[in-house]
């Protein structure tokens, strides 16, 4: 994974000087709070419900052990011993006091991390695909444009104050574990000429408000034209993304309004003038100093079979049962890719103890090159794990309770922070969440139901990626109590939809069952081979409006 | 208010005048782009240096073709957060290749100065009481920078490899 | 943080948080913050209200909280309770970690 030289260090320590300072001017009232709040913001300091809550960037999801357990330590340290892998890549902390944010800011750069643009009217953290160099099919390590659009975005003295945040996402193949198409802007790694990589990118992708799908501007975008493409969409967003309504800032609004087909010939427009004045430039080097740091790790020669996995499996259900769901295929013989889900029966979806922590960076070091990875459905992954080495991961895993056997089963849930922690929600989440977790636990009955991702929002801002739940959660506010809209269909992947409202909210007494109702009537109308989503794109939204309200 | 030209305190010799402000003959004059569009011949016939002010939302599309008459431009931060002007100051620089003054008025916090220097501004307007050593300090807090612009300034891309 | 304020509210006491780590504080009658709703300084109709979050400004320009703003309660047998389900969150921490926040602390 990349690494810092002296000028990443450098600009890394040099922000929390600045940060410092400008604490210190808050402090001595020499800024007013209106000032001060576009400058923490910056620093991915929030205020939230019960507390400041800091946001901490893990780039494109990567980290290694070293740094989660730096991670782990500012958790005991600085807070209350725990921490919450978000949506993006991040992890989250929600009680650090704002005096001691500069120290947390120098334990971070010490090991390579830091929590610059994690929030704000800027460019945030790229995401990608947690699979990245392992997966087969890929056609280059999408961490590698990652990094190189990490560094350009940094300060970018242009694009700092924008009408709006802004999101990258990059993946590396077709298969899309990065949601690219509900981003700002969604990078895939194409073959262009000669079989380089090169970029299809799409623009006004996004959710929120008003989800919308990304349309592709740039098609097989070169290399040598990458950061140059990019300016030029941050240029148009910059000069004509709308200032005067909080709600219609982002760039899906503008493409909206302009048309694809306008918004194209406005870029490019752009980026003739930009390639013509050739002051943006990547060069060829440091794309290939970037690349040799995601270069593959040392994997032995190994067949693909393993007796030691056969064995272990035939022997231990509970084990078999998680590899069932939570391995992957990797792209190298005799190794895996181990996925640990944070969503245990009746715990806080995303969260990790700092001893969670601490397990999960000894694991990785021991079994998988010492690196992790977060997932944007907020679970960790261990990618290079020899079949060997699994069942004794898991053994060290299930210690910690770490090894829930549920990755994509209706127990895996995106969710947020909600109305619990969340200043901006109307409804809780995180205990609807619960409820359904507990009302499927039974482990056969989710096999049974297979692969079906639920997503849970606790307002309008969709931070729980509810649009492209499968069934997707919306917690919303009626006159003082809270109430659930559940829809369904959506689909963050290649085939990218956006879900169907199904019709009236639940109560939350009503919600588990209405889940319940739902899955029933899936399962009662599948064909052979059809996961949820399958069908519901088979039969539409009819049948489950059918069934769901039938009764009431 | 004070002005801050090329690093230091400066006079300023600039009047902004209104759109229905009678214009003084030998002075230097700021005036809307509306009234230089409006009146641009009397503008460009006047005996004295001239310059237009940018409102956000006034791309210096507007007067490119008339920058070899201009001396000053100003671009305004109707609100700090307003960032449209740091594109206008590096079209004026890089695009159109503006020489002469590009003054950053309206709500500008010192967190910006830094910036703004790198996207082509090289006078501001700021608050009564500022230091020229907070301006100093807040233009040396990064040793390094990630991005061209039409600066020259090396970037950190160049440097690794002898750019 | 005001935007869930309930505009049709008569009695209302006023909350902000502490600019140095965070807290939740509520506004008292000597006009200092407290950590607990108890002591918070209630009142009733729209002028009173105004009032009482006017008396807020200093503590502000002296960089002790960030954000005042009112909020609803009601008075029930002597104790203050908060009108709304987010300012009951608020008040004692989030309900799915019960270790955590002003309800894990003793009074």
């Amino acid at each position: 994974m990349y690494r810092y030289d002296e000028f990443d260090h450098r600009l890394v320590k040099e922000r929390v000087t600045q940060f410092r300072g400008q604490v210190e001017r808050r402090l001595a009232g020499d800024i007013t709070e209106d000032q001060f709040k576009p400058l923490r913001l910056m620093n991915g300091v929030y205020l939230q419900l019960h507390a400041y809550m800091l946001r901490v960037a893990v780039p494109y999801g990567t980290l290694s052990g070293s740094q989660m357990h730096m991670l782990a330590d500012i958790a005991t340290k600085y807070d209350k011993g725990y921490g919450h892998f978000t949506t993006r890549q991040n992890i989250q902390y929600n009680w650090p006091a704002l005096s001691d944010i500069p120290a947390i800011l120098d334990d971070l750069a010490s090991v390579e991390m830091h929590a610059i643009q994690t929030s704000g009217n800027c460019i945030r953290n790229v995401t990608s695909d947690q699979y990245a160099g392992a997966a087969a099919g890929e056609v280059d390590d999408p961490r590698i444009w990652s990094e190189i659009i990490r560094q350009w975005s940094t300060f970018h003295p242009e694009f700092t104050f924008l009408p709006r945040k802004f999101k990258f996402a990059v993946c590396g193949m077709n298969e899309d574990r990065a949601a690219i198409r509900f981003h700002d802007i969604g990078i895939e790694v194409v073959k262009g000429k000669d079989d380089a990589p090169a970029f299809d990118i799409y623009v006004g992708g996004g959710q929120g408000r008003t989800p919308m799908i990304g349309h592709l501007i740039g098609a097989a975008v070169p290399a040598v034209d990458l950061i140059a493409y990019l300016e030029s969409i941050m240029r148009v967003y910059n000069m004509n993304g709308r200032r005067d309504n909080l709600y219609k800032a982002r760039i899906k609004i503008l493409v909206h309004a302009l048309g694809a087909e306008e918004m194209k010939r406005q870029v490019e427009e752009e980026f003739v003038h930009v390639k013509e004045k050739g002051v943006v430039h990547l060069p060829e080097e440091e794309i290939a100093r970037i690349r040799a740091y995601f270069a593959p790790p040392a994997y032995e020669t190994l067949p693909d079979e393993s007796s030691a996995l056969n064995e272990a499996m035939a022997d231990n259900k509970k084990f078999a049962d998680w590899v069932k769901t939570n391995v992957a295929e990797h792209k190298v013989d005799g190794y895996a890719i181990a996925n640990v889900s944070l969503k245990p029966i009746g715990g806080v979806a995303g969260d990790a103890s700092d001893d969670q922590m601490h397990v999960m960076a000894d694991l990785a070091a021991q079994y998988s090159f010492d690196e992790l990875r977060v997932t944007h459905e907020q679970n960790i992954v261990l990618a290079h794990v020899k079949k060997d080495d699994l069942f004794a991961l898991w053994q060290g895993l299930e210690k910690a309770a770490l090894g829930t056997p549920n990755l994509a089963l209706i127990t895996d849930h995106i969710v947020c922070p909600g109305l619990d922690y969340c200043a901006l929600a109307n409804a809780r989440s995180i205990p609807i969440s619960q409820e359904i977790a507990e009302r499927f636990n039974d482990l056969d009955r989710q096999h049974n139901i297979g692969e079906l991702k639920v997503k849970i929002s606790g307002c309008i801002n969709a931070c729980g990626h509810h649009h492209v739940g499968h069934i997707g959660i919306l917690g919303v506010d009626k006159k003082g109590t809270e109430f659930y809209q559940i829809s369904l269909g959506g689909s963050a992947d290649e085939n990218a939809s956006i879900g169907d409202i199904l019709g009236p909210a639940f109560t939350e007494d009503e919600i588990a069952d209405a889940i319940e109702t739902i899955v029933e009537t899936y399962i009662n109308i599948r064909q052979e081979g059809e996961r949820f989503i399958d069908t519901y794109a088979r039969v539409g939204k009819e049948p489950f409006k059918e069934t769901l309200y039938a009764t009431h | 208010m004070p002005l801050i030209k090329n690093g230091k305190f400066a006079d300023d010799n600039w009047v902004l005048v209104g759109d229905d402000d009678e214009l003084p003959t030998d002075t230097p004059v700021i005036v809307s782009a509306a009234r230089w569009q409006a009146e641009r011949d009397a503008l460009i016939g006047r005996n004295a240096p001239l310059g237009v002010k940018l409102e956000a939302g006034e791309a210096p599309e507007l007067i490119a073709d008339d920058l070899d008459r201009l001396q000053l431009v100003a671009v305004n931060f109707p609100a700090f957060k307003d960032g449209r002007g740091f594109s206008y100051a590096s079209l004026l620089r890089d695009r159109y290749g503006f020489d002469g003054e590009v003054r950053a008025v309206g709500e500008v916090l010192r967190d910006q100065w830094s910036l703004m220097v790198r996207c082509g501004f090289d006078a501001f307007d700021v608050a009564d009481g500022t230091k020229i050593d907070a301006f100093q300090e807040a233009l040396g807090e990064f040793s390094h920078v990630y991005q061209a612009t039409g600066d020259g300034k090396k970037t950190v891309w160049q440097l690794r490899h002898g750019g | 943080m005001a935007q869930h304020t309930n505009k049709r509210a008569t009695t209302q006491a006023v909350t902000a948080n502490r600019l140095l780590d965070g807290e939740v504080v509520y506004f008292t009658a000597d006009g200092s913050w407290s950590d607990w709703l108890k002591d918070a300084d209630v009142a009733d109709g729209k002028e009173a209200c105004a009032a009482l979050l006017a008396k807020t400004e200093p503590s502000v320009a002296a960089q002790q909280v960030v954000e005042p703003y009112l909020f609803e309660v009601a008075v029930e047998d002597g104790a203050i309770v908060p009108a709304s389900v987010r300012e009951k969150i608020r008040m004692a921490g989030p309900t799915i970690r019960l270790d955590l926040g002003k309800q894990a602390a003793s009074a």
